[in-house]
């Protein structure tokens, strides 16, 4: 008998109450953004993606679930404030193309929303919020592999904290973070946890 | 959850509504161009056919296919079965062939259940006996969803050979745990003895509660189960309990018309009903292939007990 428990990443509350840490410690835990640093980093890179695509015209942003898709929302908003383009925005869900599902629980699966001319022949700029292994960006790509030709593809990401175990990097950062293996990073977005805010937490030794 | 599909019963709420909600992402991939993804690469999906079929079995396969996995198609006619060789080491074949899930249909109630005992993978029940067909139930509960907006407070009837069949007593235990309102309608020798313990309503008056429902679900007269006479011609059971133009006119403007397929047409259904705008039955079979991809998905998803 095995159960469906759905498990989503560790780490504590948005209001932080904590509970000892594995070495019986409370874990160190310290806000690395807070809401006007995350306001200005996505400023900052829905100026980029404008430069950098010379006026976001054939641009399609596509939100990995669940943060990355608010995230390329946040964008959308902005960039539409800029330059009075509306830019297509959706989300792509990697669940089905993970290279770790046999390696925990079945999980849920997020939304896959295109917009309505599809992907192909735009440039695609992939969103998520932290930026680590580069397996969920590997993933990513092989979904939009399935779901067209885009032109490009470039990669957007509000936190990169390093430890990159595949050939990826990211062409918009919001904040480069260095972090050891064991600490946690945790983005909080409003839409979601009711307040903005980006986490970095001790692990302690392992 | 548990690691197999038998019952619609075994269900709890919870589990009905990630395997509705993961069909309802599912149903994207049906609408595009390259219909497959890679999540069950490298695991093998048995079907296992003890009976005739043709939608449970191409919609199992397609559902597998979808999702990257080695589909192995066994069928009684003509296999070691035909030469007298037991469910148990059949099972016992499959299992050394390295089955992750085996989907299996059986003319003996309880054929699944005593499966489940023998091999390691993941037993889906496609059908067993007069028993349960669970994802049929599924995807009738996913069509109505879709059409109804939710299935919470609904009134769902279900009109005819209760008796023979395994779609209405899954659809009854489903429909219950999801909190839709169920009412059963039959002659009365068309329904089993134990339906008093069943958690629906009984009817016999199909035009008094025709008006009340928001679902119309017809169940086919099984004649191929009939083996004596359960109403005396087939004349007078299509009118006192077919679905023809008349009756439909009795429901409201917002109500379905479900199958389960396959249909007699003329018999438990008029043509021009099953054809209508509001009959869902085409849509059915499209939504069976995603809810058994959901199901399959959510078995086989994770890691390996």
């Amino acid at each position: 008998m095995v159960s469906f428990a759905v498990s989503e990443s560790a780490g504590p509350d948005p209001q932080g109450s904590y509970t000892t840490g594995p070495d019986g410690k409370r874990p160190d835990t310290r806000a690395v953004l807070e809401a006007p640093d995350i306001h200005r980093a996505l400023t900052r890179i829905a100026h980029e993606i404008l430069e950098r695509t010379k006026g976001a015209d054939d641009v399609v942003l596509l939100g990995i679930p669940t943060r990355g898709a608010t995230l390329a929302r946040r964008l959308g908003e902005r960039i539409e404030r800029f330059e009075g383009v509306k830019i297509p925005v959706g989300s792509v869900d990697i669940t089905m193309y993970r290279d770790d599902l046999r390696r925990g629980p079945v999980r849920p699966l997020g939304p896959t929303e295109l917009p309505p001319d599809g992907i192909d022949g735009r440039v695609v700029v992939l969103v998520d919020d932290v930026l680590y292994s580069g397996r969920t960006v590997r993933a990513a790509l092989d979904a939009l592999n399935d779901l067209g030709r885009p032109t490009s593809v470039q990669l957007a990401t509000l936190v990169d904290r390093g430890h990159r175990e595949l050939p990826i990097r990211a062409d918009y950062v919001g904040k480069n973070l260095p972090t050891a293996k064991s600490e946690k990073v945790k983005v909080y977005l409003q839409e979601i946890d009711g307040r903005d805010a980006v986490l970095l937490m001790k692990g302690g030794a392992r | 959850m548990n690691r197999h599909l038998i019952s619609a019963g075994d269900l709890a709420k919870d589990d009905a509504l990630l395997i509705l909600d993961t069909a309802e992402e599912l149903a994207r991939v049906s609408e595009r161009s390259i219909k497959k993804l890679p999540t069950l690469r490298g695991r093998t999906v048995v079907n296992l056919f003890f009976e005739d079929s043709t939608r449970t079995r191409i919609s199992f396969e397609a559902a597998a296919k979808r999702l990257s996995a080695d589909v192995i198609n066994f069928s009684a006619k003509g296999s070691s079965v035909s030469k007298g060789e037991s469910l148990k080491d059949t099972a016992l074949t499959l299992e050394a062939m390295g089955a992750d899930a085996v989907v299996i249909r059986h003319s003996a109630s309880g054929a699944p259940h005593r499966l489940a005992n023998w091999v390691h993978g993941s037993v889906v029940n496609a059908g067993d006996g007069t028993h349960e067909h669970p994802t049929q139930a599924l995807l009738d509960a996913f069509s109505m969803r879709r059409r109804l907006g939710g299935l919470e407070g609904r009134k769902v009837t279900i009109v005819g050979d209760v008796l023979h069949s395994r779609v209405a007593r899954s659809n009854v235990l489903l429909l219950h745990t999801l909190g839709a309102e169920v009412t059963l309608v039959a002659p009365p020798t068309l329904l089993p003895v134990s339906i008093g313990t069943w958690p629906c309503e009984v009817s016999y008056d199909l035009d008094a509660v025709l008006p009340k429902s928001d679902a119309v679900m017809m169940l086919r007269v099984q004649k191929e189960r009939m083996n004596a006479a359960y109403f005396p011609s087939e004349r007078e059971y299509s009118r006192r309990y077919g679905l023809d133009r008349e009756r439909f006119a009795k429901m409201t403007d917002e109500a379905i018309v479900m199958h389960p397929g396959p249909m007699n047409r003329g018999m438990e259904i008029a043509a021009e009903v099953a054809d209508s705008a509001r009959s869902t039955i085409v849509e059915q079979v499209a939504n069976g292939v995603t809810i058994r991809m959901a199901v399959l998905y959510l078995l086989l998803g994770g890691e390996t007990a």
